[in-house]
């Protein structure tokens, strides 16, 4: 369904993030995209949904497709259109709109006369949001936030999101609703994820396939199942200590490799 | 007691038509960062508009208003595309200059055109004032004040309701955020100033009904500081009340002041309002401090 070919992003004409990334996302699964801080993850998806004018980004070499597209010369309003929908890091809602105000802002590209049964849909998955609804979203709890950033998604029925880490600085409690949000998003709104996170115990579990990046490449991909189990990954990703950087252990493991 | 009622009217027709600018105003700051210093410029076009299209080519005056609607709205589109477009992302001084140059240019077609003599609508108000509570009011300004009413009050609605108005605040709300959702950015600029330019015109033509059309309209482009100043950027609300209350207390001063200085208090008024609420509270009297919460 999404094919990133090998892309480079720069910013500001200097500084290259991105030096040859790819990934794919097949139709109906929840992709996970693992990876500290700092390593691209954002940039990745701002790649394909068309957001990096906004930061001064640009994709130099390499090329993306969506469902046998081109898109990675399309501006961001045609993106949307085609199908992809971003939830941004930090949420993003609009502050001083009320929440049902920020959920037609989301159906911004959708038939007027859509609107009304995706706000009930919203609501009908949200209703808390349904509770809030006339409320001014800036004064939200930050999980009602997160919330109303993924109605915000639904309102524009997409076949494909990228959610930009949805669980960073909830509590636990929270972390475990959002992520049965995308699983219920995935299987019965038949919406393909490609999920960034920082969890990724979490995004391993509720994922089909993994892959892991660093310092703006692919380092590491397989199904989620086999990477939970991989020991450079729980050394490193799943908490279990870690000292050593990645690359190290890349090179071990490739030694190890070499060796067998 | 009837000279302050008679100059509290006057200030409310007044001060409606300032809220109209004021409206105009935010909604290009808000959407695209950028300080308008031609707004009295668009409404002095809207009033030769509409003027010319009644006197010369004999068209009613209804038709005349609303034909001058579609003409401002079109150019205000065009100014956005081809003046503001490119200077996206310029520095803020760069852009400012750029209001002010075309303000001076705007303001110079008007006067190649028209010439410098003040130019009167031929009578489409009766003259005979309409009597109130003992008051004559001149028919006028009660229409001026209705049809103001009308408009912000469609635009209230718009903002509220539509899908391309909660579009717009959403724009001035978070830029990045509203593109991801396939907002057409682009297309909302250049919208906010077809709005601005029609609000203006609006104001234009009532003033040029009241008291004729010279350059020296452009003058009220300027009352619009004092006015978002006091009525904040946010809110159709705020811009309604700070444009009534430096137009009633303007004219108040008007009537009471100038008679014992000889004149200026009138057009001094607003901006020491300006500067005294800029003092006490830098973010207008109804302008909030951003709404904040992680
Ligand atoms: N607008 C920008 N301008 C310049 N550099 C940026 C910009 N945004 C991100 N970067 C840099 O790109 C790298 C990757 O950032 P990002 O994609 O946000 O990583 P992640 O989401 O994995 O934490 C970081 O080194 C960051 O400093
Ligand atoms: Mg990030």
């Amino acid at each position: 369904m999404l094919n990133v070919n090998n892309i480079e992003v720069v910013y500001n004409d200097v500084i290259l993030v991105l030096k040859g990334l790819s990934l794919h996302v097949e139709e109906g699964q929840v992709v996970a995209l693992l990876g500290s801080n700092g390593a691209g993850k954002s940039t990745t998806l701002k790649a394909v949904s068309g957001l990096l004018r906004p930061d001064d980004g640009e994709i130099t070499d390499g090329d993306i497709t969506f469902m046998g597209e081109r898109i990675d010369r399309k501006d961001a309003a045609d993106i949307v259109k085609s199908g992809i929908f971003q939830v941004m890091e930090g949420r993003r809602v609009f502050k001083d709109l009320t929440v049902e105000e920020n959920l037609i802002a989301g159906a911004y590209t959708q038939k007027s006369s859509t609107i009304k049964t995706n706000i009930d849909r919203v609501y009908h998955y949200f209703p808390r949001l349904q509770e809030r609804r006339n409320q001014v979203a800036g004064y939200m709890s930050g999980g009602e936030q997160q919330m109303l950033a993924i109605g915000r998604a639904l309102m524009a029925s997409p076949r494909m999101v990228l959610m930009d880490e949805p669980s960073l600085g909830l509590s636990p409690l929270l972390v475990k609703e959002i992520f049965s949000i995308i699983k219920m998003m995935n299987e019965e709104e038949k919406t393909t994820i490609l999920l960034v996170e920082q969890n990724a115990n979490m995004a391993l579990s509720a994922s089909h396939y993994g892959y892991i990046m660093e310092n703006g490449r692919i380092v590491l991909d397989g199904p989620s199942s086999e990477l939970k189990e991989n020991d450079d990954v729980k050394e490193f990703y799943l908490g279990v200590t870690g000292q050593k950087s990645f690359r190290e252990v890349k090179h071990y493991r490739r030694r190890k490799r070499w060796l067998s | 007691m009837e000279l302050f009622f008679q100059l509290v009217i006057t200030g409310i027709v007044i001060g409606s038509i300032y809220a109209l600018l004021a409206l105009g105003f935010t909604l290009i700051y808000k959407a695209t960062d950028v300080v308008n210093f031609a707004q009295g410029e668009l409404l002095l076009v809207g009033a030769y508009i509409c003027l010319h299209t009644t006197v010369t080519y004999n068209v009613p005056f209804i038709a005349a208003f609303f034909l001058t609607l579609v003409f401002t709205f079109l150019m205000g589109f065009c100014i956005e595309k081809i003046f503001l477009r490119r200077m996206i992302g310029e520095p803020i001084i760069s852009i400012i200059m750029l209001t002010i140059g075309l303000s001076s240019v705007l303001r110079a077609i008007v006067t190649i055109i028209w010439g410098t003599d003040t130019l009167t609508f031929p009578e489409v108000f009766s003259q005979a004032p309409i009597v109130v509570f003992g008051l004559s009011i001149s028919q006028v300004y009660i229409y001026s004040i209705f049809a103001v009413a009308i408009f912000l009050g469609l635009f209230t609605i718009f903002f509220k309701k539509s899908k391309v108005g909660v579009a717009m605040r959403a724009v001035a709300s978070d830029q990045q955020a509203a593109l991801s959702m396939g907002i057409d950015v682009k297309r909302i600029f250049a919208l906010s100033w077809a709005i601005a330019a029609v609000v203006s015109a609006v104001g234009g033509i009532f003033l040029a009904n009241i008291n004729g059309v010279n350059t020296s309209l452009s003058h009220f482009g300027l009352k619009v500081f004092p006015v978002v100043i006091l009525g904040g950027l946010d809110s159709i609300i705020g811009a309604i009340v700070g444009g009534l209350i430096i137009g009633i207390l303007e004219n108040l001063a008007g009537g009471y002041i100038d008679p014992l200085i000889g004149g200026g208090a009138k057009e001094l008024f607003p901006f020491v309002i300006m500067i005294v609420v800029l003092m006490i509270k830098p973010y207008g009297l109804f302008g909030t401090v951003e709404v904040e919460k992680v």
